[in-house]
C-alpha cells in the first residue's frame, strides 16, 4: 500500500528536521513515504479565524488531490494540519450538503475516507513491527513527552486515547530505551499561535512547562508538533527573562529521539538544527545490550 | 343492522372556529348505518352527556362515535356515558377532530373534509366492535421492595403502615444504603444516622416487614399483582438465628487488612464483619473472597469463639420463591470513581478524594471521628479546593447530566470543614449554582456569606502535585476568565453520580426500561415519575435518576402510595385491549401453528406456550397463549403473526382495515 505524507509549511521550514528524521526512521526501516503532489497550505492558524468555508476548503483540496492520487492513508506529522485536516474530514463526511459546497469550490470531488494518520500512528502502525531489528542504542535518559493541545482537542477529532493523559508518544520512547517521565504539563498550551505576536504569553506558558519537565528530572523534552517546537526551542531567551533562569532542556522531536535509537547519525536527523544544544542527549546514549 | 349516533362537539370554540361542525354532522348523518347525528357545544360537560345517553335510548343506537379531543382525553368519560345508556362501553369510539384536524389545519373546506373523513373511519370501525368486557385480575397484597437505602425504608415503611406485607431485599450485610455513610443533611446540618437509624430499626422490627439482608433478587416473572420473585440469599456462613451480635468474632479475625467499604476505603474491616455500628441488622456475615478458611483452608478461629455457635462454613446461597403483587425498585446509585479523571489526579494523588470520602471524614463514626484529616498523612488541611461538576454536564465525558446533588452536598462540604477549622480556606470551582430546593439557595449563600467560603465560577482543567501541595489549575470566568492557581493541602471531587454497574441487568431481570445511562425509566416522565412501563413495578430514588435526600424520600411515599392504591382492592380491573389467540373446535383448537415467533417479539413477556391434549393426556398441538395480566395491547405479536392467528381486542385487523377502506371509498 502506497502511504501518503502531507509536509505543510513548519516541515519544509522551521521544522525541515523533523521531516528530515521522520524519512530517516522510515527508509530504515524500509517504509516508503510518498508526497502528496501540489498539496496547499492546510490554512492553519489563520484560515479557520476569517473565513470558515475557507478553512474547510483548503485541507479538502489536499485530501481531495491524495484521494485522486490514489492514497489510502496519509501521515500528517504537523499536529496543527493534523487538526486543520482531521477537523475537516469530520465536517465533510457528516454534512453532505458541507461537502457538496466544498467540492463546487475546490473543483475537485471529495470522498473524504482516506485514513489519516498522526505522526505516532504512523510509528506505532508501521515502524513498531520492524523496529526491534533496527534499534541498536538505548537512549537511557528520561523525557518528557509533550503532546500540546492540537493532538489532545477536540474531543471529535483528537488522535489519543485518554486525551487528559494521553501515552501515545510515552510508548514509543520506552521502545526507544528512554524513560518517560509522570508529568502535569504534557497536554498544556505553549503559547502556540501567539509565537509572533505575543511573546510574553508564550514565555510565560512555555516556560511553566519546561521548568515543570526540569524540576521532575527530565533530560529532554519529546514533541511532535513544529509549533511547540518553536515555543519549546526557539523562546529560551525570553523563558529564560520569565523564570530568571536557565534551563538547558532539549527539545527534540519524536522521530529524531527513535532514529538515534536506530543509530542514525545525529546531524542526519537535524540534531544540529536546534537553538538549545543537543550534545546531552547524544551522549547519553548507551548500545543496547543484546 | 347497525344503528351509529354521530356526535359532533364544538369544544368551545376550539373545533368550530375552524371547521364546519354543522356541516360535518349534516354530512355524517348521511353515511350508511348512521342513525343520528348532531353537533353540540361541550359534548363532555354533563348536558352534553345526558344528549348522548338520552340520544342511544330514543333512536336506539347500538353504537356511537364520539367526533372531539383526543382518546386520551375523554375516551373513558364517553364510555362511562355509553354504558351508563345500557350499550357496551367498548361500542363507544372517539374521532379526533380536534387534535389531528382543528388545532393543526386553518379553517377551509378541506379542514371540515378531514374532520368528516375522520368521522367517516370511526363510523365503520364501530361497525366492527365487538363487547368487551374489562378483565379482572387477583391481587397479592404483598409488595417486595428491592433495596435498602432511604428510598426503600420509606417506601417499605410506607407500605407496612397501611397494612400490608412487604418484603425487603438488600444486597448488602446492612440496610441504610449510602445515606447512612454520610456526616450531616443539607440544608439544616442535621446528623443523618442521627434520622436514619430509627428508621432502620422501625424497618427490622415492624411486623409487617419482611427482611432479608445479604440477599438479591435473582428472577421476576409474572405480572402486576401476581409477581413470582426467586430471591438468592447469600451464605452469610453465620447463622442470624443464633448470633447475638456480641461482636467477639470479629474482634479476633486475624484477617483485618481488608480496606472498609463503608469507610471508602479509608481503614480497615475483618473477613467476618458488620459494615458499621449502627447496622440493621447488627450481625456479621463472612466475606469469603477475604477469609482465610474459605481461600486457603486454614484458620476457623470464629468458629472457635462463638459463644453462640453460630459460624457455619458449609452453608451455601439458597432461593427462596415469594409471590408478591408490586414491586418497588430501590436500588440507588454510584459515584464515578478512580481512572475516569487523569487530569484531576484522582486515584493517583491520595489527597484527591471524592464526596463519598469527604462525608466519611466529616463524619463522627468515620475514620478520623469527625476531624478532617486528608488521607496521606493525616494532616489537618489548611486549604481545600472543591471541585463540583467533576464529570457530570460534560459531554466529553460521557456524562451530559447534571448530578443534582453535587452544588448542595459541596457547599455542605465546604461549611462543614469550616466550621472544624475557623482559620482554613474553602474554595468551590463550580459552573453555575443550582440550589432550586425549598431553603437550598439560602443554605449555598449562607456558605459563601457567612462561612467566607470562596466560590469561583469556572472550571478546573488540571492538578498536579508539587512540592507537597496539590496545585489546582482553573479558570475564573467571572474575572474576564483570568487563569487561576490554587495551592491546595486537599482537593475533592464531587464525582457524577451514575446508575449502579449492574443497574442494566437488574433492569433487564425486571423487565423495566432504562436510559442510556442505565438509570431506570419512568412511564412518564411528568404525569407518570413513579411508574415503570411495567404495570406494578415502581421506582423510588436514585436509581431513576440523581437525587437528594429529600426528593427521594417523597418518591418513595409516592411510590407506596401507588401499590397501596393497588392493594385497595382484591382484584384490579384492567382494560380488555389484550391480544387474543384464536380459538377452534377440537381437533384444530387454534389456526394458530405454534411456530413462536411471537413469544420473540413481545416486550412485556406475555406469551406463553400452550399445549394441547387429548382426554388421555397425549399431546395433540403445541400453540401460544396470551397472558392478559400482562400483555399491554402494543400489538407487535399481531404484525408478527404468520397466518393472523393473533388479534388485538378492540383494535383487530379486521376494524383496521375497514377505517382503511372507508378512507379510501371517499
Amino acid at each position: 500500500m502506497r502511504i501518503g505524507f502531507y509536509p505543510g509549511c513548519s516541515l519544509e521550514g522551521s521544522s525541515k528536521e523533523y521531516s528530515d528524521s521522520l524519512f530517516a526512521v522510515a527508509e530504515k526501516c524500509g517504509i516508503m513515504l510518498e508526497e502528496i503532489k501540489d498539496w496547499s497550505c492546510c490554512g492553519a492558524s489563520a484560515a479557520h479565524n476569517l473565513n470558515h468555508d475557507l478553512a474547510l476548503a483548503l485541507p479538502a483540496r489536499t485530501l481531495a488531490l491524495a484521494e485522486k492520487q490514489g492514497f489510502e492513508e496519509v501521515v500528517i506529522p504537523c499536529a496543527a494540519c493534523y487538526s486543520r485536516i482531521a477537523g475537516t474530514k469530520q465536517e465533510i463526511s457528516n454534512n453532505v450538503a458541507t461537502r457538496k459546497k466544498i467540492e463546487r469550490y475546490i473543483d475537485l470531488t471529495l470522498e473524504a475516507d482516506i485514513k489519516i494518520l498522526t505522526v505516532f500512528e504512523f510509528l506505532q502502525k508501521y515502524i513498531f513491527p520492524v523496529a526491534d531489528g533496527h534499534i541498536v542504542n538505548k537512549l537511557n535518559q528520561k523525557t518528557a513527552c509533550y503532546y500540546g493541545c492540537l493532538y489532545s482537542r477536540p474531543k471529535e477529532t483528537a488522535a489519543l486515547e485518554q486525551i487528559e493523559n494521553p501515552m501515545e508518544m510515552d510508548k514509543v520512547m520506552v521502545k526507544a530505551g528512554a524513560t518517560p517521565i509522570d508529568w502535569a504539563f504534557k497536554t498544556e498550551c505553549c503559547g502556540a499561535g501567539f509565537t509572533m505576536s505575543r511573546t510574553d504569553i508564550v514565555a510565560k506558558l512555555s516556560g511553566k512547562i519546561i521548568e515543570d519537565a526540569a524540576d521532575r528530572g527530565a533530560e529532554s523534552i519529546i514533541v511532535a508538533c513544529p509549533m511547540c517546537h518553536v515555543n519549546l526551542d526557539m523562546r529560551r531567551p525570553e523563558i529564560k527573562k520569565q523564570l530568571n533562569k536557565e534551563i538547558n532542556l532539549p527539545v527534540l522531536f519524536i522521530t529524531q529521539a527513535l532514529g538515534l535509537s536506530m543509530g542514525i547519525p545525529a546531524d542526519q536527523l537535524g540534531l544540529n538544527k536546534h537553538y538549545v544544544p543537543t550534545d546531552k542527549v547524544v551522549t547519553c546514549i548507551v548500545k543496547k545490550e543484546a | 343492522m347497525a344503528r351509529i349516533g354521530v356526535f359532533i362537539c364544538h369544544c368551545g370554540e376550539n373545533i368550530s372556529a375552524t371547521v364546519d361542525v354543522a356541516k360535518v354532522a349534516e354530512k355524517a348523518g348521511k353515511l350508511s348505518g348512521v342513525a343520528y347525528s348532531v353537533d353540540y357545544k361541550y359534548m363532555c360537560s354533563d348536558p352534553g352527556q345526558t344528549l348522548i345517553i338520552d340520544a342511544i335510548k330514543e333512536h336506539k343506537l347500538t353504537g356511537i362515535v364520539v367526533a372531539s379531543c383526543s382518546p386520551r382525553m375523554h375516551e373513558g368519560t364517553f364510555r362511562k356515558a355509553a354504558e351508563k345508556a345500557g350499550i357496551n362501553p367498548y361500542f363507544c369510539e372517539m374521532a379526533n377532530i380536534r387534535e389531528q384536524v382543528s388545532w393543526v389545519h386553518p379553517k377551509s373546506d378541506a379542514t371540515t373534509q378531514k374532520a368528516l373523513d375522520i368521522v367517516r373511519t370511526m363510523v365503520e370501525k364501530v361497525k366492527k366492535n365487538t363487547a368487551l368486557t374489562p378483565i379482572k385480575v387477583p391481587i397479592t397484597k404483598t409488595a417486595l421492595v428491592i433495596g435498602g437505602g432511604i428510598a426503600g425504608i420509606q417506601a417499605a415503611l410506607d407500605i407496612a403502615n397501611a397494612g400490608h406485607s412487604v418484603i425487603m431485599v438488600e444486597k448488602k450485610p446492612s440496610i441504610g444504603g449510602h445515606m447512612s455513610q454520610l456526616s450531616e443533611t443539607f440544608p439544616t446540618l442535621d446528623c443523618s444516622q442521627c434520622i436514619l437509624t430509627p428508621r432502620m430499626v422501625e424497618v427490622a422490627q415492624h411486623p409487617n416487614i419482611t427482611l432479608y439482608t445479604y440477599a438479591e433478587v435473582e428472577k421476576v416473572t409474572g405480572f402486576v399483582g401476581n409477581f413470582e420473585v426467586t430471591i438468592r440469599m447469600k451464605a452469610k456462613s453465620v447463622d442470624h438465628s443464633k448470633c447475638t451480635g456480641c461482636g467477639t468474632c470479629w474482634q479476633k479475625c486475624p484477617s483485618k487488612k481488608i480496606p472498609d467499604e463503608f469507610n471508602e476505603g479509608m481503614g480497615f474491616r475483618t473477613a467476618i464483619y458488620s459494615p458499621f455500628p449502627q447496622a440493621v441488622p447488627n450481625k456479621p456475615v463472612i466475606d469469603r473472597d477475604h477469609c482465610n478458611y474459605f481461600q486457603k483452608g486454614k484458620c476457623g478461629v470464629c468458629q472457635k469463639i462463638c459463644p453462640a455457635g453460630a459460624i457455619d462454613y458449609e452453608v451455601q446461597d439458597e432461593f427462596l420463591d415469594v409471590k408478591v403483587g408490586a414491586i418497588i425498585t430501590a436500588t440507588g446509585f454510584d459515584l464515578k470513581h478512580a481512572d475516569f479523571f487523569p487530569e484531576y489526579g484522582y486515584g493517583q494523588f491520595k489527597d484527591v478524594i471524592d464526596g463519598m470520602m469527604f462525608e466519611r471524614l466529616a463524619s463522627a463514626s468515620g475514620p478520623t471521628a469527625g476531624e478532617i484529616r486528608r488521607p496521606s498523612d493525616g494532616k489537618i488541611p489548611e486549604k481545600i479546593v472543591f471541585v463540583a461538576c467533576a464529570g457530570s454536564r460534560d459531554k466529553a465525558k460521557g456524562i451530559e447530566y447534571c448530578s443534582k446533588i453535587c452544588c448542595m452536598y459541596t457547599a455542605k462540604h465546604a461549611m462543614l470543614y469550616k466550621h472544624k477549622k475557623h482559620d482554613g480556606d474553602a474554595y468551590v470551582f463550580y459552573m453555575d449554582i443550582r440550589a432550586a430546593g425549598k431553603d437550598y439557595d439560602e443554605f449555598v449563600r449562607r456558605a459563601i456569606e457567612e462561612d467566607d467560603v470562596h466560590y469561583i465560577r469556572g472550571r478546573v482543567s488540571r492538578i498536579y502535585e508539587k512540592n507537597g501541595k496539590l496545585i489546582v489549575k482553573g479558570v475564573d470566568t467571572l474575572m474576564n476568565g483570568d487563569p487561576v492557581e490554587i495551592e491546595a493541602d486537599m482537593v475533592v471531587l464531587a464525582t457524577a453520580v451514575i446508575a449502579n454497574q449492574d443497574a442494566e441487568t437488574v433492569a433487564q431481570r425486571m423487565h423495566i426500561s432504562y436510559n442510556k445511562h442505565h438509570f431506570f425509566a419512568e412511564a412518564h416522565p411528568k404525569l407518570r415519575p413513579v411508574e415503570t412501563n411495567t404495570a406494578g413495578i415502581m421506582l423510588a430514588g436514585a436509581c431513576q435518576g440523581a437525587k437528594d435526600i429529600p426528593e427521594t424520600v417523597s418518591q418513595a411515599s409516592a411510590s407506596a402510595s401507588k401499590a397501596i392504591g393497588l392493594f385497595s382492592s382484591n382484584e384490579m380491573t384492567r382494560e380488555p385491549i389484550v391480544a387474543v389467540v384464536n380459538r377452534q373446535a377440537p381437533p384444530n383448537f387454534t389456526s394458530c401453528t405454534g411456530c413462536m415467533l411471537c413469544m420473540e417479539v413481545c416486550p412485556y413477556h406475555a406469551i406463553e406456550r400452550e399445549e394441547m391434549k387429548d382426554r388421555t393426556g397425549n399431546l395433540i398441538k403445541v400453540a401460544v397463549k396470551v397472558n392478559a395480566g400482562l400483555c399491554q395491547g402494543c400489538g407487535t405479536c399481531v404484525a408478527m403473526c404468520r397466518n393472523k392467528s393473533i388479534d388485538l381486542q378492540g383494535f383487530s385487523n379486521d376494524q383496521m382495515l375497514s377505517e382503511v377502506m372507508a378512507l379510501l371509498n371517499s
